[in-house]
């Protein structure tokens, strides 16, 4: 075999490089840098820009619509992740070795497919408090359902449910792909130890599908925290700003009030607290995560 | 549980009615119940949405509900569909995800090769940099990409969705570069000595090799274009060049108390998503499980 030659090696290597290698200089890095600096900056889209160091950042730390936003962010996160993992995790081990799993897997997987405006309009219908489905339903049990995206209370839980309901079905998958990569053989040894069934899901299925489990995590941790479209679509942020998330605010301030600069800084602050989650979460795994091969 | 399931199959003849016995646990059919429940509550949603859609004004807000429309009326559907260009967003929808979706592939498989196979300089600084910028939410982008945009001409045309989501993803030069990594060299090493290329070994070698991950991330590349609502919401402004999310949104926001008639703007909206999902449910769901085993 004769090897290409380095030059050669450089030249082929950039030549199939350069469309993404494009994509990422232009629609990535450079907006990422650009956006680091207008957070620096005063600037409404249109006219001069003004150097106003870190004001921006000052900013956000005094204004209390950042702090309803983060506050709403971090509510709905711990709402949803837990539930969700837990009963994507429950709903894969049921269907992991039973009769009829893609008959099953077909239906829970079906909202994964459609896209966040129409599950939000679907929504609002099925919560709306005078007329929807959910309340009637509870309404013939006794019980006095709340007006559940009109009521500063329950709108975020509510968001969360169809959230919940939406991203079941991909976690399930990606769980499901996990279970069936562990070997039958871990459970078999345990079988002739007399484990039971709770032994087996707490001492074999929970460590070998920690990192299927950790991927699950990391992924869900990052969606949660850049929320908007069901909130847009359903609520407006509303009522009262109840529903204000991140997001919303990064919207909001550069689209709405045309504040480039507060904008910026919001969404800088966004990247480092995903970033800051992300690595935390990396340095926790080493303690709870397993991998098989080490 | 298990190993009864393994003792079935592997002695068949042995104690048949014992096993069988064991088969039927009540637990079983338990579990077999509850899964039915929660299965129609995942699908319950859209069955009230198309119900919901065939009702008239006087159906819709009765107390208690009639869970089936009666008398059924199609009404609802030809009025959204001349309340709201539905075929025009569907056709700019599909235009613009199918447009993405082969540049992305064509592209990130290129990517992922030169990553993968070729030993070019600086190649370790870049593919930590597409890394990098895996963990860059969208929205930190967003303001700089508006005026990239505005700047380039290309506000309010399909061009600013379908450039910066075609040509960047470094999820997928990830994804294939996994894949392209576990092709044995020997296979390109052979090609070389017939004086191929690399065009001709990523054409003729590897890509075919890679088609099973080329359709998972297709079918995943899909889904997020197809569905995506922040970029259209920003960049567009004419409701003629509008994709189905945005234009349901506007539907919504126009119609806003007519609820049968937004169920009909909502199913027109899902169902065909769901027709394609039902007949390419296998591969759409084992393309994402594999998405997401890969990474």
């Amino acid at each position: 075999m004769k090897p290409l030659k380095s030059r050669q090696q450089n030249l082929w290597g950039f030549i199939f490089l350069t469309p993404q290698l494009i994509g990422l200089l232009a629609f990535s890095l450079i907006p990422v840098l650009f956006t680091l600096s207008l957070s620096f900056m005063k600037w409404d889209g249109f006219g001069a820009k003004e150097f106003i160091g870190l004001a921006n950042y000052i900013d956000q730390f005094t204004n209390p619509d950042f702090w309803k936003a983060l506050v709403n962010t971090a509510y709905y996160t711990v709402l949803v992740i837990p539930i969700q993992i837990a009963v994507s995790l429950a709903v894969a081990i049921a269907l992991n070795k039973i009769k009829g799993k893609n008959f099953y897997r077909l239906f829970f997987f079906m909202p994964v497919v459609t896209s966040s405006v129409s599950i939000g309009v679907i929504w609002m219908w099925i919560l709306n408090g005078d007329f929807g489905i959910l309340n009637q339903v509870l309404a013939r049990v006794g019980i006095d359902g709340p007006m559940w995206l009109t009521d500063t209370k329950w709108v975020m839980p509510s968001i969360a449910m169809l959230s919940i309901w939406w991203g079941l079905g991909y976690n399930m998958v990606i769980f499901l792909a996990g279970l069936q990569g562990i070997s039958r053989s871990y459970y078999e040894a345990a079988d002739i130890d007399g484990a039971s069934n709770w032994q087996k899901f707490l001492h074999i299925t929970l460590p070998l599908l920690s990192p299927t489990t950790f991927f699950i995590a990391i992924m869900a941790i990052i969606s949660s925290f850049q929320v908007f479209d069901q909130a847009y679509v359903m609520t407006s942020g509303g009522p009262a700003k109840s529903s204000y998330t991140f997001v919303y605010h990064i919207y909001e301030s550069a689209f709405v009030d045309f504040n480039m600069g507060v904008s910026s800084a919001a969404a800088m602050i966004l990247f480092i607290i995903i970033l800051m989650f992300t690595l935390f979460q990396f340095k926790m795994s080493k303690r709870w995560v397993h991998y098989e091969d080490q | 549980m298990k190993i009864n399931d393994v003792q079935t199959k592997t002695i068949p003849n042995q104690n048949v009615s014992l096993s069988l016995g064991k088969r039927i646990k009540p637990t079983r059919i338990l579990l077999h119940v509850v899964l039915i429940i929660g299965a129609f509550l995942m699908v319950a949603p859209f069955l009230w949405t198309v119900s919901s859609s065939l009702k008239d004004m006087s159906q819709i807000f009765l107390i208690p509900p009639k869970w089936l429309p009666d008398p059924v009326t199609f009404q609802n559907y030809p009025n959204s569909l001349t309340a709201m260009p539905f075929d025009l967003a569907y056709f700019n929808s599909f235009y613009i995800t199918f447009i993405v979706v082969l540049l992305n592939l064509l592209t990130c498989s290129m990517a992922a090769y030169a990553f993968a196979k070729i030993r070019f300089f600086g190649a370790n600084v870049l593919f930590i940099l597409f890394l990098a910028t895996m963990m860059i939410p969208k929205q930190v982008t967003m303001v700089p990409l508006y005026i990239i945009m505005d700047n380039l001409g290309w506000i309010d045309t399909h061009l600013s969705l379908i450039v910066p989501a075609g040509l960047f993803n470094a999820f997928g030069v990830f994804l294939l570069r996994q894949f392209i990594r576990g092709i044995p060299n020997e296979l390109e090493e052979a090609a070389v000595i017939d004086g191929a290329n690399p065009l001709r070994i990523y054409w003729s070698i590897i890509l075919p090799l890679i088609r099973p991950a080329l359709a998972a991330f297709g079918i995943f590349a899909f889904m997020g274009i197809w569905n995506s609502f922040l970029e259209p919401l920003i960049y567009l402004t004419s409701p003629e060049k509008f994709t189905v999310p945005l234009l349901l949104n506007t539907f919504k926001g126009l119609y806003f108390t007519d609820w049968s008639l937004m169920m009909a703007g909502t199913t027109i909206s899902v169902i065909p998503v769901i027709i394609v999902y039902i007949f390419a449910q296998k591969q759409i769901i084992e393309g994402i499980a594999l998405t997401g085993s890969k990474s």
